[in-house]
This record gives structure tokens, sequence and C-alpha cells, in this order.
């Protein structure tokens, strides 16, 4: 039975998944052992139930995350916190730190004062998700089984947790592969 | 001076009295994570990463500011004092901003360092997110408020081995932050000389020569130690 893989995009800038990406002839080496059924890089739309093992990217920013999220660890036995981001709010959660209605002044600040064409607030009920008063590192929201950190965290890494995780045994990164940054 | 003789991690050993456990355990090899201590000014206990076990006493003692005494039993390492550790490194990550990806620091920092040594795959504490900002006033040098973890050792190089008195603490707890003068911003400052050792003594990101950016501040810990052994000891070699 090949191991129900997924990876999802939050709040990041995507280089977790480049880095993913990196890992080179891993990867068929890998499409030998999992199964990908959800990821940036596939095309399915809903999150599907019984996946083993998912890698998160980014923190939770938004509604939208909040949602996805909760969904995943319903449908997930393996949760990986992938990232800085996703590990410690990273470079995201920076607004957290101008405090109560820091949601609507960022994209005031982007969308309007920073803006050199048509200065608009990006509103769009049902497709732009509403900002989270509060940006969150993913183990705030939902208990998550193992931490992958860096920024992003080097392809060795990577593959270092991830075979742990595909021969069976406890993963457990150490020293300078817990490296933040 | 009378020797004292002690055990540490099981080795018996004898050090000077009046030496700190921290320097004794030196020469009974035993490696104590320290973030406060820096070699050349004397100890404050500020960061307890240092703290030890000691047989007969019921809590731990920080190695750096304990004194070692006839007979001591010293254990400077253990699945408890791993534990607390790890629990110091994750509230100094909690109570400030580090965000290493973008830090001065990334690659040289005592405290990222420290925390990857100690098993820390996460912080369990929420992060704080206080409103930090940086001064960027002075010439040569900027502070970050955001990665103080308030060790002093600025202050501390400032006052004893500059001699120039221009680094001082304000304010107590979570709110204690780092000041120049009476609180001036640090490119006012007639005190300062201008000397660099207290960028020198930083063990984070939260002082750096300006004009670094990310993972580009690295220090020359041995210009400290340069000074303070052609000091004491009227010796003039570089300490390596
Ligand atoms: S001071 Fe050290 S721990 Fe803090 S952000 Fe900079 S590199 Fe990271
Ligand atoms: S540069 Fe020298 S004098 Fe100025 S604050 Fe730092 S240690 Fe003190
Ligand atoms: S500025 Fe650096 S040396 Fe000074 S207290 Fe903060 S962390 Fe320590
Ligand atoms: S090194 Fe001893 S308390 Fe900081």
């Amino acid at each position: 039975m090949k191991v129900r893989l997924a990876t999802v995009w939050f709040g990041g800038c995507s280089g977790c998944h480049m880095s993913f990406l990196d890992l080179d002839e891993f990867l068929i080496d890998l499409a030998e052992k999992i199964e990908l059924v959800y990821s940036p890089v596939v095309d399915t739309k809903e999150y599907p139930e019984g996946v083993d093992v998912c890698l998160i990217e980014g923190a939770i920013c938004n509604e939208d995350n909040l949602e996805l999220l909760q969904k995943i660890r319903q449908r997930t036995r393996v949760l990986v916190s992938f990232g800085d981001c996703a590990v410690t709010g990273n470079v995201p959660a920076i607004r957290n730190q101008l405090g109560l209605g820091n949601e609507e002044s960022v994209l005031q600040r982007a969308y309007i004062e920073n803006a050199q064409h048509n200065p608009s607030l990006p509103r769009e009920d049902g497709i732009v998700p509403p900002l989270l008063p509060r940006v969150m590192p993913v183990h705030e929201v939902v208990h998550v089984e193992h931490y992958l950190p860096g920024c992003p965290p080097p392809a060795e890494r990577i593959k270092a947790l991830v075979s742990q995780m595909l021969s069976g045994v406890e993963p457990k990164l150490e020293g300078a592969a817990l490296k933040f940054g | 001076m009378a020797a004292k003789t002690l055990t540490i991690d099981g080795k018996p050993i004898s050090a000077e009295e009046g030496a700190t456990i921290l320097q004794a355990s030196e020469e009974a090899g035993a490696k104590i994570p320290t973030l406060c201590h820096l070699d050349g000014v004397y100890d404050v206990g500020a960061c307890r990463l240092c703290l030890v076990e000691v047989t007969g006493v019921p809590k731990l003692l920080p190695a750096c500011t304990t004194t070692v005494a006839e007979g001591m039993d010293v254990k400077t390492d253990s699945e408890r004092l791993r534990r607390y550790r790890r629990m110091i490194l994750e509230l100094l990550f909690a109570e400030r901003n580090h965000v290493c990806a973008v830090c001065v620091s990334n690659g040289h920092c005592e405290l990222q360092t420290l925390a990857y040594n100690h098993g820390m795959d996460h912080v369990r504490y929420d992060y704080l997110f206080p409103k930090w900002g940086v001064d960027n006033t002075h010439p040569l040098f900027g502070m970050d408020h955001n990665r103080c973890i308030l060790c002093t050792r600025c202050v501390r190089v400032c006052w004893h081995i500059e001699g120039a008195g221009t680094k001082n603490v304000s304010g107590r707890g979570a709110q204690a932050r780092i000041i120049t003068d009476l609180n001036i911003p640090w490119g006012e400052s007639d005190s300062c000389t201008r000397c660099g050792k207290c960028v020198q003594a930083c063990p984070t990101g939260a002082l750096s020569h300006k004009g670094s950016t990310v993972g580009e501040m690295e220090r020359d810990r041995g210009k400290l130690e340069f000074i303070v052994l052609a000091r004491e000891k009227k010796q003039w070699v570089t300490a390596d």
C-alpha cells in the first residue's frame, strides 16, 4: 500500500514547496512509495479522506486557512509543520506586532498607501478570504505530530524526515537539522 | 589560595577557592550551556541556562554564579536539566520577536544554536508578539530590541571593559529593556566612545554593525578576550 501523502500551502512564500522539489532524484524514489493525493502541484480540488501524512507549509493567516486546516486535521493521521512559517509564524506573523486591528491596517498599507495603480482593498465575499486578527503557527490551532523547521527547510532535511517516516521509525531531527531561518 | 575538591559528573576534580562551578566544570571537561556568561566580565546569573543539580540542594543552581564548595557533587546534565533548559530557551523565543529568516545573526547566533542543540523544534508557549522598536540613530551600530534577551552582556562590557557606562537597563520583567544613558537615542549619546564592544559581546542579533544584512553579523569575541587578558594578566596575546 502506498502512503497517501498530501502537501498544503497556507501563509508562506511557497519556498518550502520549492525546497521539496529540490529533492531531485529522490522524488522518483518517493513516487514509488507514495501517492500524492492533494498538493499545489496536483489538481485535486477537495482535500480527501484517509490521508496518511500532510506536510503543511505556511502560517494560519486567514479564514480559509483556518477552515482547511481543521478539515486536514480530521482527515489526516500525521501532520508535519513544514518550514518556519508553519512552525513559528515567521515573517507572516510580523503583523501580530501591530496589535489589534492589524488585519485592516496591513491591507490599507499594502493596497491603498503603497498602491501605484487603482488603490482599492481586495474584497470579494466567498473569493477573497478575510484575514484573521492574529497570524498563528499551525500547532496553535491543531495538534501537530512533527516539526520540520527551516526557511525553507533544506532538501536534505526534508529527505531525512520523510525517509524516517516512510521506513516506519519515529521521525526525529537533531542538532543543526533543527535550525530556524 | 586553598583548593576545594569536588565531583562534577562523577569526576573528582580540585578547583581554587572562589571559583565558580562553571569555571571548575571546564577542568572536568563538562560543557555547561551558557548565554549571559561572557569570558572576561563578571557573571550576573541572568539567563538561568547554566542551571546544574547539586546533591543535597533541592533547587537548581546557576553554575556561573555559584562558587565551589568542599565535597560538592555536581551534575551538569540530566533529563530534568535538559527539560528546563529547553523551557528557558522557548520562553526567550516567545518573549520577543525572533524571526531568524530575516535576522542579521542568522547562522551565527548563540540563542539559535543553543535552541537547536537542545532539540527545540518548536515553541510550546504562545508568542507574545510585543511591539518593540529598533534604534538606528547611532552612526555605526544598530539596536534591535526585538532580538534582545536581556542578558546584559552589552551593559557589562560597556561599564567594565570600556568604562563608558553608556548601556543600561530600565524597567522590570518582560518590560525591561536596554537603554542608552538615561534613555536617549543611542546616536545622541556623548558617553558612547563608539568602541563597538557591546556589539562584539551580544549573543544575538540585537546589536549589529550598520549595513549588515541577513546572516552577515559575525562577531570576533577574541577581541574582548584580548583586552581582558592584557589588562588582568599583562599578557598581550590573542586568546586562541
Ligand atoms: S537573534 Fe538569533 S534566535 Fe533571534 S531571530 Fe536572530 S538568529 Fe534567530
Ligand atoms: S560602543 Fe562602546 S561605549 Fe558605546 S555603548 Fe557600546 S560598549 Fe558602550
Ligand atoms: S542587546 Fe544583546 S548583549 Fe545586550 S542585553 Fe540584549 S541580547 Fe544581551
Ligand atoms: S550563564 Fe549562568 S545564568 Fe546565564
